[in-house]
């Protein structure tokens, strides 16, 4: 079941109820609101994500819902909790729902250290992924999204998953959330893609989510092997540029630019430099995505030919 | 209602019998596994039930999703250990010209001492304790060798350093790992005595013979007093402190002597009270074995049976983390009460007064509490 064979009705009821269980690629969640604009926005853009019946271990139970107590009589405001704590200040109420994507972000990035956690957009064509380390504003979003909108599997536009078992990546195919101009850049670039609304003025500037497409999403449970290390940068007017980087310098980028390597010690090291051993590292800087995109789809062709 | 108080009573069953036979974890069904994880979280002792099922051999028959949460607090754990270890051999390099003893307090302790509680518990910081008379020293060496004072306002550096046992934590420039270091276990203005000299006389030197730990007896006492006197309204008091006592009690109560000198030491320490409920509690949530002679010789330190009771009902409640879901008020009001109590022990008071109208104006004014966000991700393991 997907979350699209339940009726509006239905999937409200579920999250003012018990909760609503979705699955997020390696993730298990329980996610409870009391808010209605928050419970029509997510039935429309979650449509595709797969249900989890009753007798599942949900590993994160997050709501959004209004205030407890007198605020929510002066102020509308929507919270974040997790396990029935709220960690963070609350929202206005509309922006409920990117703080509930952002906090369960949140959650994997402060809980999962059974896995390596990349700060990196990975993207997957004939088995083999690209990763995109970068820090927030070098436009691994964008180019992530772009690229799983031309025939590109999306794993994640934030989380490079690596499984320390065997060193594949598992993808975490979650709604993208565009900032500022990438809004307008992936609308032009292909306007068949499903995006939500723009939320204005939120902590982090204007948002508005990508969905995934709907094979990226289908396949959330098929890990892929790091092939490419693209260490991209978006500079406005830039030529494009894509040049190869030495291995020495790729480890120390990837390495900083992790979740939790220092907390996964040897084990990180081992993870990275198995990584950046098998990968073909770049440098690419852009400015058009409809220069680099065909480029990418290029170094794909070539290499794996 | 009904389910509500059902579920919390499953709660409490849920996680008390995790940490007292893990063994029977492997037949729990999926359900109780999610109910389980999101209290053992919340408690804190995610590493703890990790550590338990690792030495029975048992990690292999519970779910594959619940053993992910616990490997990912366990490689939490296991890499705070090597912080805080690394951070205790800077210490040691930076004060070797130092000629004072250094007694290193709570987890710093238990992991340097190589002590069980040591095992799957998660370490914050490093906890020490030094003559007063020699801080200043110690204080300016560390500033010289990198470390810095974090920042608070006026008003808090003057209430640590006027009424407090500790001085503002210090931090170093490079590494996150903060470091207390106090001067004696309670604050200065507390009602209960607290001479730390006899500590300092009993302390228990370390291979490098600079570094020390307390006395069995003194380590035990002290982890009470920090349970029961520095709480915190919203956790209430820590089950983890209590286990830490459990763990303490089993290991040493092997020992000759030790249960015999116990409740002397406690007296001359001046911490009969803690104690008390330190033992009441443990042998009653955790099943810690405690002879019954010594629970005896303690019974002419119990409070009136009116507070006795009072007491007896709201340090459970204050102690278990409750349901996520179904919050209860009286276990929120038990935890303030421990709270108001805890302050009420540490100041007279007048000052208590001061202290407490001074942070509700701070609030009325608008000043939210500081969010620590390295301190909020620690604690979601």
């Amino acid at each position: 079941m997907i979350v699209g064979d339940l009726s509006r009705r239905e999937f409200g009821t579920r999250l003012a109820g018990d909760g609503l269980r979705l699955q997020f690629g390696p993730f298990n969640l329980c996610i409870r609101s009391n808010l209605d604009s928050f419970a029509s926005l997510a039935h429309r853009l979650y449509t595709p994500y797969p249900l989890l019946d009753e007798e599942t271990l949900s590993d994160f139970h997050v709501e959004i819902r209004s205030p407890r107590g007198l605020h929510r009589w002066f102020r509308r405001q929507a919270c974040f909790g997790v396990d029935g704590q709220t960690p963070f200040a609350p929202y206005t109420v509309e922006h409920a729902f990117p703080a509930l994507e952002w906090g369960i972000n949140w959650c994997v990035a402060t809980r999962s250290h059974h896995l390596l956690m990349l700060h990196s957009g990975t993207v997957e064509r004939n088995g083999q992924a690209i990763l995109f380390p970068a820090s927030p504003g070098d436009g691994k979003s964008t180019l992530c999204t772009a690229l799983a909108h031309s025939g590109w599997r999306l794993l994640s536009d934030e989380f490079g998953l690596v499984r320390p078992e065997d060193g594949m990546l598992l993808p975490l195919p979650r709604l993208i959330p565009l900032k500022n101009e990438s809004i307008e850049v992936i609308r032009r670039f292909r306007p068949e893609a499903t995006i939500g609304p723009s939320f204005l003025d939120t902590r982090k500037g204007t948002v508005a989510h990508v969905r995934p497409p709907l094979e990226s999403i289908r396949r959330a449970q098929e890990p892929a092997r790091p092939r490419w290390l693209i260490f991209p940068r978006w500079v406005a007017g830039a030529p494009f540029a894509l040049e190869a980087m030495p291995k020495s310098q790729a480890f120390l980028m990837v390495a900083s630019n992790a979740f939790n390597y220092d907390v996964l010690d040897e084990t990180a090291f081992r993870l990275v430099s198995e990584i950046v051993r098998s990968c073909d590292c770049y440098s690419l800087v852009y400015s058009d995505l409809n220069e680099a995109i065909p480029a990418l789809d290029e170094l794909c062709n070539t290499m794996a030919g | 209602m009904a389910k509500a108080a059902s579920e919390r009573l499953r709660a409490r069953r849920l996680l008390l019998d995790a940490l007292k036979m893990p063994e029977t974890l492997t037949a729990l069904s999926l359900a109780d596994w999610e109910l389980l994880l999101r209290v053992a979280r919340r408690a804190r002792v995610l590493g703890r039930l990790e550590s338990a099922l690792d030495n029975a051999g048992l990690l292999g028959d519970i779910p594959p999703r619940a053993a992910a949460h616990l490997r990912a607090a366990r490689n939490v754990i296991a890499h705070r250990k090597t912080l805080i270890s690394w951070e205790v051999n800077r210490l040691f390099w930076a004060l070797k010209e130092i000629d004072a003893p250094l007694i290193l307090l709570k987890g710093t302790a238990y992991l340097l001492a190589d002590l069980p509680p040591a095992q799957g518990r998660i370490f914050a910081d490093v906890d020490l304790l030094v003559p007063e008379e020699r801080i200043v020293e110690i204080e300016e060496k560390l500033v010289a060798r990198g470390w810095f004072k974090t920042e608070i306002d006026p008003y808090d550096d003057r209430y640590y350093r006027v009424w407090m046992h500790e001085i503002p934590p210090l931090r170093h420039r490079e590494r996150g790992t903060e470091i207390d270091i106090h001067h004696r276990l309670l604050p200065k203005t507390s009602h209960l005595a607290s001479d730390p000299a006899p500590l300092f006389a009993a302390a228990r030197p370390l291979a490098d013979r600079q570094l020390r730990v307390l006395a069995p007896a003194d380590m035990i006492l002290h982890a009470l007093v920090h349970l029961f006197l520095e709480g915190d309204p919203d956790e209430g008091l820590r089950l983890r402190d209590l286990l830490d006592v459990h763990d303490l009690l089993c290991h040493h109560g092997q020992e000759p002597g030790f249960w015999a000198s116990l409740v002397p030491r406690a007296r001359v320490l001046g911490f009969q009270r803690p104690l008390f409920y330190g033992l009441h509690h443990a042998q009653g949530l955790l099943g810690t074995p405690v002879p019954p002679d010594v629970l005896h010789d303690l019974e002419g330190e119990a409070p009136a049976w009116p507070i006795r009771k009072l007491m007896n009902r709201l340090i459970p409640l204050a102690l278990l983390p409750g349901h996520p879901d179904h919050p209860s008020r009286q276990a929120t009001l038990a935890r303030w009460l421990i709270y108001v109590r805890a302050h009420w022990l540490r100041m007279p008071p007048g000052l208590l007064i001061r202290h407490l109208s001074h942070k509700a104006w701070l609030r009325f004014r608008g000043r939210r509490k500081r969010v620590d966000l390295a301190q909020l991700d620690l604690k979601q393991q």
